[in-house]
């Protein structure tokens, strides 16, 4: 177990490594000099110009200068920002509770939801099945940034129960501004895990085991939960990982609709203005905790399937 | 994509009747897809109106015999809007599905026939795309290339093609080990033949499919990222801006042009996951 995960780290670290070196070249290829970007198309004198280059570096030859940004990014200075002349680092910083609370918020809906609906439809079959069989086949194909602006129409704006905007502060307070956010954000997820779930569960169901145990007169409670339930989530827990590793990118459009200060809106709007140190700052950020979720649910999947072998060629 | 592209080779390889796998579901998706198609390509003869042109004195009007779904914020016709707005979102996805299957289907199929080296390079080079999630790295792309529907679109090719190799590379290499893959190479044909004439062939299904059920992500992404103002740009009709720009209006109590725009995108990608799901028998969300 200790041998997988370090050796999955030691593989992270190598992604990380070349990631930073594809982000920082892409952003080296980019057209447009950076100093114009940081001159901001006011005529500067070619003094003036010298020293900007000077002041950032920008004479070196490439491998230097990203040499010096990796040494810079291990040490955790991440540069300042090429618009706003502040501190990357602690920009980043003053982002990144908003995104934190916004994404487990949506990944606790997603898991409570998602399974739950899931669940008690493959169990119960009737009604409530076909209600969640079509609620999620509706609910996957409505991007989150729609989902966000009909929430926000419909609770914001007509019945003011939530706050338009802001991201809140105390527990309560990003409770509030956080839940139409979260469950926009939700939402698509919820309906793929719904789903995914309500088959995993129904083809348990259908299972031998499940009829065997049943005509030896276990309760059905008990079948229920120890023999469906336990093999059902093992696809369930795949499926519920790969959409908390997706919401890692997909909180940005959830931030930039309900105009929230999280990492995600940081990114797109550095995007737009090109402010180029950010844009990789927060990149490599994103990459690694995509990563590091990634290696949580591979581990997290082996607690619950003992028959999987970690360390196999294939991990 | 047109459902004629799919049929061909759906019936080839089961022998079944493509209607009996759509089902009654899957034919009405058949039939909305077709029926949205059309209007993008008859745009013109629907509606009179021109996407771009409004009058501002016609902003926020309701539904009229003039405007039949009314007007937005800048008096512009928002039923022409929508139609010409298809044209946008369906070449968008189209492209993206196109790129992304040619260029999976390369990876594949150049893995499957070299094996051993080439296949770990291969195998290596998905790995660093799928450490970056789909949407960064189609931002990532914007940040380098520039805001635009061009430029979007390549990115989320890029973006798609390690989900469409990894699927594509397992089929490609299960019939490059049958025997018809290898009388051919014993007859002294090239790998590039025996590739493209004897295997491409028999994963086109896997290649259709995987195109039906990209198409709807495909679409989500491109609006999401013409949402975030990184792709198509004002004043081009396209379903995903007219969420955004419908966003202001929404706050001041006109609903209708994010609303409008919002459900067509809600509709079309629910028909082409039925359709996708139908195709390849897979759940929804099967492509991760």
């Amino acid at each position: 177990m200790l041998r997988f995960v370090l050796r999955r780290l030691g593989a992270l670290a190598a992604t990380l490594l070349i990631s930073s070196f594809l982000v920082f070249s892409a952003m080296y290829a980019a057209p447009g000099t950076p100093e114009s970007f940081l001159v901001q198309g006011r005529t500067v004198s070619p003094e003036v110009l010298a020293s900007i280059r000077a002041q950032y570096g920008l004479d070196d030859p490439f491998l230097i200068r990203y040499w010096n940004w990796l040494g810079g990014v291990l040490t955790g200075d991440l540069g300042e920002s090429l618009t706003t002349r502040q501190d990357v680092a602690s920009l980043l910083a003053s982002r990144i509770p908003t995104t934190l609370w916004l994404t487990l918020y949506a990944a606790v809906l997603i898991v409570v939801f998602g399974v739950l609906a899931g669940a008690l439809a493959g169990l119960r079959g009737g009604a409530f099945d076909t209600g969640v069989l079509l609620g999620s086949s509706v609910g996957f194909a409505v991007p989150t940034f729609f989902a966000a602006v009909l929430l926000m129409s419909v609770f914001s704006v007509t019945l003011g129960w939530f706050p338009v905007f802001g991201s809140g502060s105390g527990f309560a307070g990003r409770i509030e501004h956080l839940t139409l956010p979260a469950v926009a954000l939700a939402l698509p997820a919820a309906a793929v895990v719904a789903r995914i779930t309500r088959t995993a569960v129904v083809e348990e169901r259908e299972a031998e085991h499940v009829s065997v145990a049943l005509a030896r007169g276990v309760p059905w409670r008990v079948v229920a939960r120890r023999h469906i339930l336990r093999n059902a989530m093992l696809p369930v827990t795949t499926i519920v990982g790969v959409n908390i590793a997706a919401l890692v990118a997909g909180a940005a459009v959830v931030e930039h609709a309900f105009t929230l200060d999280g990492v995600g809106a940081m990114l797109i709007n550095s995007v737009q203005q090109k402010d180029f140190a950010v844009v990789q700052a927060v990149a490599l950020l994103l990459v690694a905790v995509f990563g590091v979720v990634n290696l949580v649910i591979d581990i997290l999947y082996a607690v619950i399937d003992p028959r999987v072998q970690l360390g196999g060629e294939s991990a | 994509m047109t459902a004629q592209a799919l049929e061909r080779p759906a019936v080839r390889r089961r022998g079944g009747d493509l209607a009996d796998r759509l089902g009654p579901l899957g034919l009405a998706a058949v039939a909305v897809v077709a029926l949205i198609t059309l209007a993008a390509l008859c745009a013109p003869l629907i509606t009179s109106h021109d996407p771009a042109i409004g009058s501002v004195i016609e902003r926020y009007q309701g539904p009229s015999a003039e405007h039949l779904l009314g007007t937005d914020q800048s008096g512009r016709d928002l039923l022409a809007r929508l139609l010409y707005g298809a044209r946008t979102s369906l070449l968008g996805a189209a492209v993206v599905v196109l790129l992304a299957g040619a260029g999976g289907a390369l990876l594949a199929l150049v893995a499957a026939w070299f094996g051993r080296t080439v296949d770990a390079l291969v195998g290596r080079v998905l790995d660093l795309l799928f450490a970056f999630p789909n949407l960064l790295l189609a931002i990532l792309a914007v940040a380098v290339f520039g805001t635009g529907l061009g430029q979007v679109t390549v990115a989320l090719a890029i973006a798609y093609v390690p989900y469409t190799a990894r699927v594509l590379r397992s089929v490609a290499l299960r019939e490059r080990r049958l025997g018809y893959v290898q009388a051919a190479e014993l007859q002294g044909l090239s790998g590039l033949v025996v590739s493209v004439r004897h295997i491409l062939p028999n994963i086109a299904p896997q290649i259709l499919t995987g195109a039906a059920i990209n198409f709807g992500y495909a679409m989500i992404d491109l609006a999401a990222l013409s949402f975030l103002g990184l792709g198509v740009q004002p004043p081009t009709a396209d379903w995903g801006l007219m969420v955004s720009q419908g966003k202001d209006s929404l706050l001041q109590g006109h609903a209708q042009q994010s609303v409008f725009a919002g459900v067509c995108i809600v509709v079309a990608v629910a028909a082409f996951s039925v359709i996708g799901e139908r195709l390849g028998g897979r759940k929804a969300g099967g492509r991760a």
